[in-house]
């Protein structure tokens, strides 16, 4: 097939990244490896977007932390790179945004520059485009790129699949306009219940063909929960996380009983938003 | 006697391990996709470059046929009590004299006291994971009297594997029951099932393995194309 008939596709992940562990690099290389695979998709970027501190989960770590830890794992990388805009905003950002902040600077940027791959974008480059306010004057309209504006697609595990079941927790206007305008690109542990979860649910049956399950063969436990627990304990964290990761970690002494206080008794803002959002539109309840 | 495993004291403060050996098997050992040796100690060695406890031992491999994991015990607690009299200095790395040196100044919290001969060695324990120890009833690959020596002379360390129950093995073995004190099974809280025949596929099929092999291991197996189907490597641009 020829290259240009491909679409383009940039693989987002959002989470907390707290800290980055090998596991979330893999996703990456795991759902690279399957759209590309797929015949009809070239993986162009991936973007690493860690969630604002005002998410206000238990045990975050401030955001300018996450985001360095997050830089040394992908340094090496020709193509992951760390996203900013979500953790610089004041207050907590639905999925559903980020996904669209990237998506309308994807089609600005090929709108402007057709012809410049984004794979030359230096990672610095990155962040001066953020703390840019966008442009709100329309550019004058060259010709779009023959393959089209790249789509994002959100990257996640089973877990972010499961969820969508968890009361509010999202939108279900947010989960219909992830899976019909996006697409999931969800990474799971074979013979995983994920099948299942999209079968029983009338939203995700409806935009399966947006939703591709990539089996995990190597069970890849490495959640960032574990890792803060072993560090607690004093257990090597060696080969779990990238050395640069773990040497960062040791040397700011990041994780502790301390750290894994924070926000404890503070609701989790998305909760925190439907919750009040459902009781604004609906004063009885 | 109750056949039921007893319970272990956790091992906190009990062993402070010193030193990790690698020693990757001799080619003669026939596996199947065994690459040469000096592929294997070259990978083994760039994986380690940045730890300051664990080395590569690649004296087993260079010898002229295989040899039972038992001898390389053997040979490596023969060398080592050997050793004891010579300063360390003069001594070349596989005779484990690093092992010695650190060992007399860990056992010893007064620093001017020398290290003596009669200081005790360290205990050379056999490493592995849950598989290894199933294979232990795996009809004559291991010699008996063989699976007794390591664990009575020496001891295991078994790493627990999914799908693997080493506390049923153990209890299912007579010898291994015996010498159960000497066998010390290392849970795996975060389980990490990262298995070099998987790599060795997915290599094959050209996906990529980075995050699951040290980025100086992927660069070795691309520039001397191991490990692909059709012997040379094809995935230049997709290892980053």
């Amino acid at each position: 097939m020829d290259t240009s008939e491909k679409t383009e596709v940039v693989l987002l992940a959002c989470g907390s990244f707290n800290p980055i562990t090998n596991m979330h690099l893999r996703l990456f290389e795991l759902g690279k490896d399957y759209m590309n695979a797929t015949g009809k998709y070239r993986v162009i970027k991936g973007i690493i977007s860690p969630v604002g501190d005002a998410y206000k989960k238990k045990g975050l770590i401030p955001a300018h932390h996450r985001i360095i830890m997050a830089e040394l794992a992908t340094k090496n990388s020709h193509w992951l790179e760390v996203d900013t805009w979500e953790s610089l905003q004041k207050e907590w950002v639905e999925t559903v945004k980020v996904l669209r902040h990237h998506q309308e600077k994807l089609a600005t940027d090929s709108c402007d520059h057709p012809q410049r791959s984004l794979l030359m974008d230096r990672p610095g480059r990155k962040r001066k485009w953020d703390e840019q306010k966008q442009d709100s004057s329309p550019k004058k309209p060259q010709e779009p790129k023959s393959t089209g504006v790249p789509r994002v697609k959100l990257l996640c595990g089973a877990d972010l699949l499961e969820s969508f079941n968890v009361p509010n927790l999202w939108k279900t206007e947010d989960i219909t306009q992830i899976v019909a305008n996006y697409g999931l690109i969800c990474i799971t542990r074979a013979g995983s219940d994920a099948q299942k979860f999209i079968y029983e649910s009338d939203v995700l049956w409806r935009h399966q063909s947006n939703i591709h399950l990539v089996d995990e063969w190597i069970t890849n436990d490495i959640s960032s929960t574990k890792i803060r627990r072993a560090l607690r304990r004093g257990q090597s964290i060696r080969y779990l996380v990238p050395d640069l990761v773990q040497e960062y970690i040791e040397k700011h002494d990041l994780y502790n009983s301390e750290s894994e206080d924070r926000n404890v008794g503070v609701i989790l803002a998305p909760l925190q938003r439907n919750i009040s959002e459902a009781k604004h539109s609906n004063p009885t309840a | 006697m109750s056949p039921s495993l007893t319970q272990k004291p956790s091992p906190t403060g009990m062993y402070q391990v010193i030193e990790g050996i690698i020693s990757p098997v001799n080619d003669s050992y026939g596996k199947k996709d065994l690459v040469a040796s000096h592929h294997r100690v070259a990978m083994a060695q760039l994986a380690l470059q940045t730890s300051d406890w664990i080395r590569v031992d690649p004296w087993e491999s260079e010898q002229a046929q295989w040899m039972e994991t038992v001898k390389v015990l053997r040979l490596i607690e023969r060398s080592r009590s050997k050793t004891a009299d010579y300063p360390v200095k003069h001594l070349p790395l596989h005779h484990h004299n690093q092992l010695l040196k650190s060992s007399a100044q860990m056992e010893d919290p007064d620093p001017s006291k020398t290290p003596s001969a009669s200081a005790a060695l360290p205990e050379l324990k056999l490493l592995c994971g849950a598989d290894v120890l199933k294979t232990f009833q795996t009809p004559n690959l291991w010699k008996d009297e063989h699976i007794q020596e390591i664990v009575e002379k020496f001891g295991l360390v078994c790493v627990s594997r999914r799908g693997h129950d080493p506390k049923g093995y153990i209890l299912d073995s007579p010898i291994l029951r015996q010498f159960q004190h000497n066998i010390h099974l290392a849970r795996e809280p975060i389980q990490n099932e990262i298995s070099a025949t998987y790599i060795r596929k997915a290599l094959g099929q050209g996906q990529s393995v980075k995050y699951l092999l040290p980025d100086t291991v992927i660069a070795y197996i691309r520039d001397h194309g191991l490990y692909s189907s059709d012997g040379s490597w094809t995935g230049k641009g997709k290892i980053s």
